[in-house]
């Protein structure tokens, strides 16, 4: 993203550009695999994607925040088609393998008993003048009557279940029409056992600003913006350019290169130059700057991350579950069950994210072959939905450790590495400026590296008028 | 037309009855082919074979023998560097250029098992020496 950025936008500003890209395809990260693709990762183990037609997995970003305006700037001036990505759904689950006898629970149950107890519990303190100190009597009755409206409680500030809590937790059976059975307001789940489950811990999970409605996806997969990017400047793009050395001098920048396909030496020569490479390889590349951005550039260590898409015959979360699109949250390994927020209430298959994982769960499962990792995503997953075993199709599993093009998912600053090194990355040496995600304060996502491209360019704009 | 799906769900069930044997909890054993899954931020693995598979094969792979792409993981196998047993350590501790750090994931007892392995394997045959009292002196 950060180079197409560049590419796009001093092309527009009247200079001449060239963009060396080491894969046969644009986008990097921000990457979409669909049926047909074949990839090869590190290692050599080869899967060849069979989703159907019209079926994708986002193996690197998968939404876009509504305060990410760069990004967004793209979609719109592109005409890239965005619909809702769906990050809370009241009705998918979340599941703890040791609460509840591992059934998984209802967010909207979870969430409406969980602030129903909490509003109790408070509203029982400020009865008993537990909080005197805190609150003036007026204040007191005011807290008294927002609890009850938050905790969905009775007059007497208790939460119990019936009509109250049911209209947001759902009823046992629900109204109907004509002579249909009256609604029976649904059971609570008991207090302490609720407490002990932990399943609160995903309660807030939409509420950081990054995962906030309105959250969107670019309709047919993530990559639609970096090709839009990428057929702005298509005759200025060298694919299979592994880049082997960067060299500069007073004159200008020299990049050395090898065409995979042939094997070819190449050199690239221009004014100045924009290097995208992520830390990862870059640290690993020759690259004429000075010591305080070689050190940058050594610091950094890389993240991993492992994605698994899963097609099924019928989309049974929609079908049997009423879940459309959102987040089911475990504390199984998979971690999450991402559900696809487009294409609802389709007959015929559809791939769902059957695990995004992180920490040392994603190194194990990163290190084994693809097959076993998307047996492990179908094992785990079936416990949340039966449905798996009898519903699978196919899969396609994303190891980013073993990602040829960036080895490893994004760059894992600590507060100590910015302090020392990202003032120093982000210079500009001579005449070479480094951007992406890596020199940014958004790791990880596209908007770091869309910002991170965007300042670079403008000061070596500055740079370049002003001498 | 049926071939497929009975192909597939006789895959699925060997695949299922596997990884039965992979459920998040299971830890302890570390024979040489059974895998698992650490919940939470620790490696749980003890042994140094496990810990290999489960961390270090992700990167220089199964075989030791690294990989080439964009850039490169180094091999480890038949690698003269992994006989300066400090300097392997200190890279599984705290990490080398890109290649994160284990030393909070891991205990002394495991960065001790994975360096001795990774030194007694893949056509490395350096002294098993490393002690979990080395390890935390390089912490």
């Amino acid at each position: 993203m950060a180079g197409l950025v560049a590419a796009f936008e001093l092309r527009n500003a009247g200079y001449h550009v060239q963009v060396l890209e080491y894969d046969d395809r644009a986008g990097g990260r921000a990457w979409t695999v669909r049926g047909g693709d074949r990839y090869t990762e590190l290692g050599g183990a080869t899967q060849d994607c069979d989703f159907a037609d019209g079926l994708y997995l986002n193996p690197g970003p998968w939404r876009i925040p509504y305060h990410h305006q760069g990004v967004l700037d793209y979609a719109k001036r592109l005409k890239v088609p965005l619909e809702p990505f769906i990050q809370v759904n009241y009705n998918a689950y979340l599941h703890s393998t040791e609460a509840f006898g591992g059934r998984p629970q209802r967010f909207r149950a979870v969430q409406t008993d969980y602030q129903g107890y909490i509003a109790e519990l408070l509203s029982k303190a400020i009865r008993k003048n537990a909080l005197d100190d805190a609150l003036s009597v007026e204040d007191a009755h005011l807290l008294l009557e927002s609890l009850r409206q938050w905790g969905a409680l009775g007059q007497d500030g208790s939460y119990q279940a019936g009509r109250r809590s049911s209209e947001r937790r759902g009823f046992a059976t629900a109204h109907g029409g004509g002579l249909m059975p009256s609604a029976v307001p649904s059971d609570l789940l008991p207090r302490d056992p609720l407490l002990a489950s932990s399943l609160w811990q995903w309660l807030s999970s939409g509420n950081e600003q990054d995962f906030q409605s309105t959250i969107f996806q670019p309709v047919g997969g993530m990559d639609r913006i970096a090709h839009a990017l990428y057929s702005q400047v298509a005759s200025a793009v060298v694919f299979n350019a592994k880049v082997t050395a960067i060299l500069q001098d007073e004159q200008g920048v020299t990049v050395r290169y090898t065409d995979t396909t042939t094997r070819a030496e190449r050199n690239a020569h221009a004014d100045w130059l924009v290097c995208t490479i992520p830390l990862s390889i870059l640290s690993q590349i020759d690259i004429a700057v000075g010591p305080d951005m070689r050190a940058a550039i050594d610091a950094v260590p890389y993240e991993t991350s492992v994605k698994i898409g899963l097609q099924f015959g019928r989309r049974f979360w929609e079908e049997d579950e009423q879940i459309y699109g959102g987040i089911t949250h475990t504390d199984l390994p998979i971690s999450t069950i991402g559900y696809p927020a487009t294409g609802y209430g389709s007959t015929g298959p559809a791939v769902l994210l059957g695990a995004y994982m992180w920490g040392p769960a994603s190194y194990e499962m990163g290190a084994l072959p693809p097959a076993e990792r998307i047996a492990v995503a179908l094992s785990q997953g079936s416990q949340i939905h039966p449905q798996y075993a009898r519903e699978y199709q196919t899969g396609f599993a994303m190891s980013w450790s073993r990602s040829p093009f960036t080895n490893g998912c994004f760059a894992a600053w600590t507060d100590a590495l910015r302090e020392a090194h990202y003032a120093n990355l982000c210079q500009i040496d001579g005449r070479i400026v480094l951007a992406g995600e890596h020199a940014s304060h958004i790791p990880a996502w596209q908007e770091g590296a869309v910002l991170s491209s965007l300042d670079a360019i403008t000061r070596l704009h500055r740079r370049i008028v002003n001498g | 037309m049926d071939r497929p799906t009975l192909i597939l769900s006789v895959m699925l069930m060997a695949l299922l009855m596997r990884a039965a044997t992979v459920s998040a909890q299971a830890v302890a054993q570390d024979s040489a082919r059974t895998f698992t899954i650490s919940p939470g931020y620790r490696f749980t693995e003890k042994s140094g074979e496990a810990l290999y598979n489960a961390t270090c094969a992700g990167c220089h792979m199964p075989d030791g023998k690294g990989a080439q792409g964009a850039g490169h993981y180094p091999a480890l196998a038949d690698n003269p560097a992994v006989e300066a047993a400090p300097y392997i350590i200190g890279n599984v501790l705290h990490g080398r250029k890109a290649m994160p750090s284990f030393g909070d994931a891991m205990n002394d007892d495991q960065v001790a098992a994975v360096v001795n392995y990774t030194r007694t394997h893949f056509g490395n045959r350096f002294a098993e020496s490393v002690t979990p009292g080395q390890v935390r002196s390089l912490r």
